[in-house]
């Protein structure tokens, strides 16, 4: 390294820990929404490392929309262990069963779409004032309009046309009662930021993510693995394929990719070589053009 | 990209700014797809979409349209916020709308930015936006500009269109306050002098865009002198193993710290010294901006939220009235002998507006000395009173504890964005 000069892996990882401090720092009850995936694995790792030798000052919600991955829940709780932080779990069958929402109908049915509902549920009943998440500015085009700190009315709901300036690295957590704030500390990392951290740092991840043998079915050209909550049509026929996943979500909208890769380097020169974005594989963006952005007004994460 | 050279690459912000026809958003798409940033179903994506609008070819500026109501009406709201890489360094693009009514988004934008560019229109030469954008460049202090002077397809590759508005430019220059100026003719559409050198315009020898993007020097832009640690949040893990432990957590501001370093501690004005600079991975033997790190000191002080850590002999200003430039932000003008709140690195507390001197007319950089109101967009200069004292240094000196943001009490809006003098 050069000298008094921050490499941009490590000047990325310091604007991070400094927005989790400010979210300890300026915000009552803030809670870390934990996917299990990679990008809320990192952001749980650098708040490990903002606020060391103390334990995380907040807790992580997973919104479990009981059509996960098995692996991914294995990993959810051993990682909540190992790095010291209490779990909260926002169930969408709850949702469900209460009659908040109802179930999609059809083949391409997900609960994609109700994990809002749950999810703002959960931040009202918890009292959360604010949400931090693994959002990254990267990923879609309605994300890149977004604040580190966003401001959500008492309806949970985003206003793009009218967000607040963010100026400097001066971030404004005011807000009023009812109102909540998502808070987005790797907002300016990428997907390659992501997978070179993950191997400078040795965080360890969910096996899905790496290359496995797996009963899949194609439908629209997404890659679908087999499971409860997925009927088949007639003509759908299940293959055995290598596989790995390049995002970690709901079973019924998440698409694997067929790849090799067993390891991080793997990965890192796959996604190099890629020619999709990762988003690519998620059939919940594929609706319409402007998917993100409706998802993003209702509350969605 | 190997992960070896991937580790060792800088990070540069820059800042794009254009009035509307002026191709920016068509460099941006350029810049990405020239530099292999764009993936496949991307492309397929505006793609379909030129094909739609029966346009001709792919319309590059299509890639940075975010939001719905953007894609309709052909523009841009607000500050959109773009990532590539090249072997060299990772850019972070602050993507702004040049407007009148967007003076706001482009101050927000050029706040974090080490580089800004500022497109020309060739046919128009140096116009009102083209002066307006660099004196918001200047006043932000962003160390370095590049002209990028466009569409020169449409000149005929002319050397005297360029040596023209060059000339024009930096006469008008001299009154910025910038110490970095480059020039390059470019066509964005065409993509000479982008990423590759024109073989249109052999007279030019000087770099492409990209080229100056990758190698222009910044490792000097950051303070490394005068010590500067904001107290972030006071760290107490009350555990067994570390039970007296008392850490402060923040980011360095500026200058170099390292432990036995003598320290004061401000407003208080309680001397110590520093025992160590921690972090996960163990301790460190120094630290300098903008690293975050946690630093205990000898002596049990009592210490919180908003004060500063400064070495013994070289401190910032320490007042309780600040003169600053200030970019108002909100619909709601600027009410002299108003409260508000105030953020000035961690540190907040309520202000009242003493005076308005004077309000900058950006298109030709004169002082209003009579028209006092700041409205929306408006830059003016004022004197605030704090309630407390704020631990600051000029904006020029540092930008971090040189910056300031005003908040309206009632809707928390941040409406003013302050540079101190």
């Amino acid at each position: 390294m050069r000298a008094y000069n921050l490499t941009h892996l490590r000047e990325l990882e310091s604007e991070s820990m400094f927005v989790l401090r400010e979210v300890a720092a300026q915000f009552e009850r803030p809670v870390l929404l934990f996917s299990g995936g990679k990008d809320s694995i990192v952001v749980s790792h650098l708040a490990r490392k903002a606020f060391w030798p103390s334990p995380i000052p907040f807790k992580l919600m997973h919104v479990d929309t009981g059509h996960n991955f098995q692996e991914a829940i294995e990993y959810r709780d051993w990682w909540a262990k190992e790095i010291n932080a209490t779990l909260v779990i926002a169930s969408v069958q709850e949702s469900i069963d209460k009659g908040r929402v109802v179930e999609e109908k059809g083949y391409n049915a997900s609960r994609n779409v109700l994990q809002t509902t749950t999810l703002l549920d959960a931040i009202e009943q918890n009292k959360f004032d604010c949400a931090i998440g693994g959002a990254r500015r990267d990923e879609e085009k309605a994300r890149a309009k977004e604040r580190f700190f966003s401001h959500r009315d008492e309806f949970g709901q985003w206003d793009p046309k009218n967000q607040r300036p963010e100026l400097w690295n001066i971030f404004n957590g005011r807000k009023h009662i009812g109102e909540h704030f998502r808070v987005f500390p790797i907002s300016n990392w990428t997907e390659m930021d992501v997978w070179q951290y993950i191997l400078l740092e040795k965080i360890p991840l969910p096996t899905l993510y790496f290359t496995h043998k797996r009963k899949v079915f194609n439908r629209d050209g997404v890659i679908y693995s087999v499971s409860d909550f997925m009927k088949l049509k007639p003509e759908e026929k299940v293959e055995e394929r290598i596989v790995r996943f390049r995002t970690v979500g709901d079973m019924t909208c998440t698409g694997a990719v067929l790849s090799k890769a067993s390891s991080v380097e793997d990965i890192i020169a796959e996604v190099a070589a890629a020619r999709t974005t990762e988003r690519g594989s998620r059939q919940d963006d594929k609706r319409s053009e402007a998917a993100m952005e409706d998802r993003k007004k209702q509350g969605y994460f | 990209m190997t992960t070896k050279s991937y580790l060792d690459m800088e990070l540069l912000r820059f800042t794009t700014a254009g009035s509307v026809d002026d191709g920016k958003s068509t460099l941006i798409g350029r810049l990405l797809y020239d530099s292999k940033s764009i993936f496949q179903d991307q492309l397929e994506a505006i793609e379909n979409t030129s094909k739609q609008r029966g346009e001709e070819g792919i319309n590059l500026a299509l890639l940075t349209d975010g939001l719905r109501a953007e894609r309709e009406q052909g523009i841009t709201i607000d500050v959109a916020y773009r990532y590539f890489a090249t072997p060299k360094r990772k850019f972070i693009i602050a993507d702004t709308p040049g407007h009148i009514q967007y003076t706001r988004n482009m101050v927000t934008g050029a706040s974090t930015a080490n580089l800004a560019i500022i497109l020309v229109d060739a046919r128009n030469g140096v116009v009102e936006q083209t002066r307006r954008h660099s004196f918001i460049a200047s006043l932000l202090e962003i160390p370095h500009i590049i002209v990028c002077i466009n569409k020169m397809d449409l000149m005929d590759w002319s050397e005297d269109v360029f040596e023209k508005i060059k000339s024009d430019y930096t006469s008008f220059a001299a009154k910025l306050d910038v110490r970095d100026i480059h020039f390059i003719p470019i066509s964005a559409l065409k993509g000479d002098n982008v990423v590759d050198q024109s073989k249109n315009m052999l007279w030019y020898n000087g770099s492409t865009l990209l080229y100056l993007l990758e190698n222009i020097h910044i490792a000097s832009d950051v303070n490394h002198i005068d010590a500067r640690f904001p107290v972030q949040y006071v760290i107490r893990p009350y555990s067994d193993k570390f039970h007296d432990y008392r850490g402060y957590a923040g980011r360095v501001a500026g200058g170099i710290f390292r432990p036995g370093d003598e320290v004061e501690i401000l407003p208080s004005g309680f001397n110590s010294k520093i025992k160590s600079i921690d972090t996960f991975e163990g301790p460190l033997t120094e630290s300098f901006a903008p690293m975050s790190i946690c630093i205990t000191l000898e002596d049990d002080i009592d210490i919180s939220r908003g004060d500063m850590i400064v070495r013994k002999n070289n401190k910032p200003e320490i007042s309780q009235d600040v003169d600053l430039m200030i970019c108002w932000m909100n619909e709601k003008p600027l009410q002299l002998n108003g409260k508000y709140s105030f953020k000035h690195t961690t540190r907040e507390g309520r202000c009242v507006i003493k005076d308005v001197k004077y309000k900058m007319d950006i298109s030709n950089m004169s002082r209003l000395a009579d028209d006092k109101n700041l409205s929306k967009n408006d830059i003016g200069r004022i004197t605030i009173r704090t309630t407390v004292p704020v631990m600051f240094d000029s904006y020029r000196k540092n930008r971090i504890t040189g910056s300031i943001i005003l908040i309206d009490e009632a809707t928390n809006e941040t409406v003013g964005a302050g540079m101190i003098v």
